[in-house]
This record gives structure tokens, sequence and C-alpha cells, in this order.
């Protein structure tokens, strides 16, 4: 297991990069700690499994050095760095028994037999599979081939981490739970390195101790997830995250109030905004429907089973608030904003609120 | 629900039959009518019995012409199937080498198979043959009309040259197929070169490389065109293979009977043969 260390990372598919808008990775820099579980989260295209392939190796970068551990692995092949990554669809070699694909990567480094016997056991435990051990490859179903994939990273005892890029695309869901919270109970019991690449947020927030929220070729945020749900850092990460996403309404400051058209918002303190526009982001969770507040007109009610989401019109924005399953909307709806929800932000980066 | 029977359904299946009975029913009816009867022309048959086929599987001729072909079946699928896998693993995967690549590979499949002949036949000439001159200019004695080791040469690499681009065609379809995904698992799984061929392409290749194969064969047994025109089956009988035999023997000397006879046992080895192949190919997918 190691830390890995991404130091002032880009990368361009281009040959010649020039613009900053020609880097697929604009310029990433953190240090992923020995044993910690990750999740790398974003909408296609953010750079995320640039990220990944340039920490597997797959991919070299245009600009700054990848560090295992302290050692410089910038240069080095993918079977150097002794990295275990799981894809997207399960790759398995089709005509080789379940036995022998766990049994693969160690052959091809040359370890004796009684090793791989003994390593490939201990992996068929791991991964639930040891019934198959003889079955072909080829006839099981995708979530056991992926699991396949994912043995072959764990079969070698001395991985510096297991990547996945979105291992569960292709399972059916309920398998989908059953293999995250495996995945989970591994990295407790084991304690690897693990960066885990996926667009759902549920996925992610599940999944990781920590999650880094990519948005066009940068990180946005690194957090738990309370954190992000509570203080998005940028205003992209208020609506990936979340379902509805954070409402964000264009205001102008004055002091301890917000005003939002001829609506004034008492914020919970003075924020600390220079210039650039400001926005007030606050979650659906913490919009309060009631008798009281600012008048909005109700535009739409959705049920979306445990609770409902209520569209409605804010002084000409959309808005969404969320109330519980059995609540009513009011002949005469008003909406008020708990002020422990409320984010400012400027130029779509969060300020801090002062007392 | 109940299902409706009605017999005049029949008739829609009328056309068909007729169209495969003008086609092949009755072609195919002559030929056995041929094949047990003799005639010495104005129509005129007598009954042979089964005549024809005995003295056919007692002729010499007959089975070194299968035994010619089955070599040569087996001389150019040794080749054309290896150089066809080569060829599609060095064959660009993206950018503009592709469209080249593809095209320069169809073009020798586009060409009829009597101008491919015409062309070989004049390429090999030592006298005005670009490849005929030059290879005797440098020592060696090359001459497809007299020696019947230059003629085998020639009507080889004349095959290869015309069909191992179908060969990889197909190759390269099955290649393409396969997502980076698994590449890049291999390197990471530490595979060498030749575990990626053996465990990855050529897997992927299994398929499209029966087909390759299965029509490679048909087509090389049953060549006709191509080896006629560039040595007439010769020199001596060197180069005549069954169906330039069956033409000798139906069209050279109007030996119709015989002619008949050893057409119907030529269908039925190609026919056996088919099975053979489907068979294969159909209990693999079912493995799958």
């Amino acid at each position: 297991m190691a830390r890995i260390e991404v130091n002032h990372i880009r990368h361009s598919y281009l040959p010649n990069p020039q613009k900053d808008s020609d880097f697929a990775l604009k310029e990433v820099h953190h240090t992923f700690e020995d044993g910690g579980a990750y999740a790398l989260l974003g909408p296609s295209g953010c750079g995320k499994t640039t990220l990944l392939n340039i920490i597997s190796g797959l991919l070299h970068p245009s600009h700054g050095r990848l560090l295992f551990n302290g050692r410089d692995v910038t240069n080095l092949s993918t079977q150097e760095r002794n990295i275990a990554q799981v894809f997207q669809f399960p790759v398995i070699y089709d005509t080789m028994t379940v036995y022998d694909n766990l049994a693969f990567p160690l052959r091809n480094r040359r370890v004796p037999e009684a090793d791989v016997d003994r390593k490939v056991r201990e992996t068929l435990d791991m991964i639930d599979l040891a019934s198959m051990a003889n079955r072909k490859a080829r006839r099981l179903t995708a979530d056991q081939k992926q699991k396949i994939s994912l043995g072959r990273g764990l079969v070698r005892s001395d991985v510096n981490a297991i990547l996945f890029d979105e291992p569960l695309t292709v399972i059916d869901p309920h398998m989908k739970w059953v293999l995250r919270s495996q995945l989970k109970q591994l990295h407790r019991r084991f304690g690897y390195t693990m960066v885990y690449v996926t667009h759902d947020q549920t996925e992610a927030l599940t999944f990781a101790d920590r999650v880094v929220v990519m948005y066009d070729g940068e990180i946005v945020q690194i957090g738990t997830p309370a954190e992000l749900f509570e203080r998005p850092r940028h205003t992209f990460v208020g609506y990936f995250i979340g379902s509805p996403g954070m409402n964000v309404l264009p205001v102008s400051l004055d002091g301890r109030t917000a005003k939002l058209g001829a609506q004034r918002i008492e914020l919970p303190g003075v924020p600390k905004a220079e210039a650039g526009a400001v926005e007030l982001g606050i979650r659906p969770e913490y919009v309060r429907l009631g008798r009281e507040g600012m008048a909005v007109q109700v535009s739409k009610v959705e049920d979306v089973g445990r609770h409902k989401v209520v569209r409605a019109n804010l002084e000409g924005r959309e808005i969404a608030a969320v109330i519980g399953e059995d609540d009513e909307v009011p002949a005469e709806p008003k909406v008020r904003f708990n002020p422990a929800g409320i984010n400012i932000y400027a130029d779509s980066w969060r300020v801090e609120i002062g007392a | 629900m109940d299902k409706t029977w009605n017999n005049k359904a029949w008739f829609l299946v009328l056309p068909m039959l007729v169209l495969v009975a003008f086609s092949a029913v009755i072609p195919l009816m002559t030929v056995v009518n041929y094949s047990v009867q003799d005639t010495f022309g104005n129509n005129v048959f007598f009954w042979a019995s089964t005549e024809w086929f005995e003295e056919l599987l007692h002729s010499d001729r007959f089975w070194e012409a299968m035994v010619r072909n089955l070599i040569f079946s087996f001389i150019i699928l040794a080749i054309e199937v290896p150089l066809g896998i080569f060829i599609a693993l060095n064959m660009p995967k993206k950018g503009w080498g592709v469209p080249v690549c593809l095209v320069l590979m169809a073009l020798p499949l586009l060409i009829p198979w009597n101008v491919v002949g015409t062309i070989w036949q004049v390429f090999g000439r030592n006298d005005i043959g670009l490849l005929g001159y030059y290879v005797n200019a440098l020592g060696f004695n090359y001459n497809y009309v007299q020696d019947p080791f230059d003629a085998w040469v020639t009507v080889i690499v004349m095959d290869v040259w015309h069909w191992t681009s179908l060969v990889v065609l197909l190759c390269y379809a099955g290649l393409v197929s396969i997502p980076d995904a698994f590449y890049q698992a291999a390197k990471i799984d530490g595979a060498s070169r030749w575990a990626v061929f053996r465990y990855i392409q050529l897997p992927k290749m299994q398929r499209v490389l029966l087909i390759a194969v299965l029509l490679r064969f048909m087509d090389s047994f049953m060549i006709y065109t191509e080896p006629f025109v560039v040595t007439g089956g010769g020199p001596g009988n060197s180069t005549t293979f069954l169906s330039i035999d069956l033409v000798k023997t139906a069209l050279g000397q109007f030996d119709l009977g015989p002619a008949a006879a050893m057409s119907l046992v030529y269908f039925l080895i190609i026919l056996l043969l088919s099975w053979v192949f489907y068979t294969v190919m159909t209990n693999y997918d079912a493995e799958r």
C-alpha cells in the first residue's frame, strides 16, 4: 500500500497544448493517503478517468510528477508501479478458468506455483468465488466477472493501490449494493488504498471516506460526504451532489442581509465577499415551505417516495423545496430559508460568513 | 389461441420452389441422369448402372487430382492463415492509415478470378513478365510452363496474393472489436506480448478465423479459373486440380457419363466437408 502524491499534474491529449482549454486535466495537486478510500466524482468528461489512468500509468502526464510513498514513479510503466485497476466493463480472459484468471498476474510475474496456488485460493475466498474456481470464466454473470477483475488485483499482495473506473456500471442494481458493501469490507479488513471513479453520487458517498469532486479538469472540493452536502465549496458541487441539487440564487449583499428582488434574506453573519457576482446557495432540505416568509408560486409537486419535492417560483427564480411525505402545500405558500443551510458564493466559489 | 390451418399457404412457397427447381434441382437431376448412362451423341442413351462411379473410384487420375487439391488447400491455408493474422495484428487501429490499409487489402478481392490469372500469367513469364524476367536475371531458373515445381510456386503465390486479404480483413474485424480495457488490464496484469496474443487476441479472433478457414478451404478446394488461366493444369497434369480435371473430362473429352459421376462425387465431398465445418461451428457456439 502506498501514499500517492499527485504533484501539480496537468494532462492534455493534444500534442502541443497552448490554452487552458486544451488540457483534459488542468492542474491537480493532491495526496491520496495510504489506506484511504477515495471517490473521484464528477460528470462525464471532467477528467476523472484521465487522472485515474495517470495514477495507474496507462497515461503519462504532460506536466507534473507522481510519487508513491515519496518515490517518483512518473516515468515508470504500469507494471513497475504495481497497481491494480478494475475497469467499467469486466475484463476476463475468456479461455481460462476462474482459477487461471486469478493466477494470471502472478504467473506473468514468475511467482512460484506453490505461492500462486496459496494466493489464488485466499483471493477466491475473499471474493466468494471459491466454489467456481474450475468454471470457465466466460460463463459467469457480469457481477461475478467484475469480481474476477477485482480479484486479479487483490491476488498480488504487494499492490500499491487498487483503482476502480466506474466498476459497477454494468452490474444489476441489487448486485451493486452487495458488491459495494463487499468492497467496503475488503477495505476495512485489509486497508488497501482505493481510488474509485464514478459519476454516481450515491456510489461515491457510500463508498468513500473522502470524496474528490472534479469539474472541468480540476478538483473543486475534497471532503467527507457531510462536508460536500453542508458546505459545497463551489456552486457546481451544490448542483451535482444532492437530489435535487442546491438552489443557487443571484443576490446582492447589504451587510447581514441578502437582497433577492424585493425580498430580503437574513444571513447568519456578514459574508466576506469582495467584488464579483454574488450568489446565495441553499439546499432544498433547508427551504421551509409554510405560511410565513417570502411568497412563492408553486409550479409542480413531485412525489419521490419518502418525501415530496416542491418546485416553485421565487422572484422569477426557480427553486426547489423538500417537504415531508404527508405535508400539504398551503393555500398561500411562502418559504423561509434556514440560516444554517445558507452558503454565499462569489464568482461561484464559496466565501466564509463572518460573525 | 387456436392455430389456423390453411393448406393454401403452401402456394406462398411455390415461387421459391420453382426458382430452386430450375436453378439447382433440375440441373442436378440431369447430372444424376448422365452419371448412370452412356451416350455416343445424337441424344441416344444406354443404361450404364454404376459403371462410371466404379471406374472413377478406381481411377488414378481422379485420386491424383484429389491429392493434389488437398495438398494445395493445405499449403495455402498454412500460409494464408498465419500471414493473415500477422498482417491484421500489424495494421493500424486508428488514424489515416486505417482506410488506406483497408482499401489496399480489399483491392485483390475485387479483381475477377480470370483477370488475376491473366495478371500472373503475364507477370510470371520469363520473356516479358516482370517477375519471371528478373527472377531469371538473378540466376534462378524459373519457368512455370515447363517446371512443375515452378508452376506450383506460381499458383500458390498467386492464391496467397489474391486471398490473404480475406483472412486479414476477417481477423482485423475481430481485433478491432476488442475493447481497450482488455489491453489495459493485460498491462496491469503484467502480460507479455505473447500472452496478450494468446489469451486476448486469439480467443477474440477464434470465431472469425473459423469462418476464414472454412471459406478458404472451400474456395481452394473448388479452385478452377486462376490455375487454369496460368498453367492450364500443366505442365503435364502437375497443377490439374479436381475442377480442372472435371472440365477436361466433360468439355475436353466430352465424356458426359464419367464427368457426371465425378461431379456428383465432388459435390458429395464438398457437402460432407461443409457439414463437418457447420457442426464444428455450431458446437463451438453452443459451448459458449
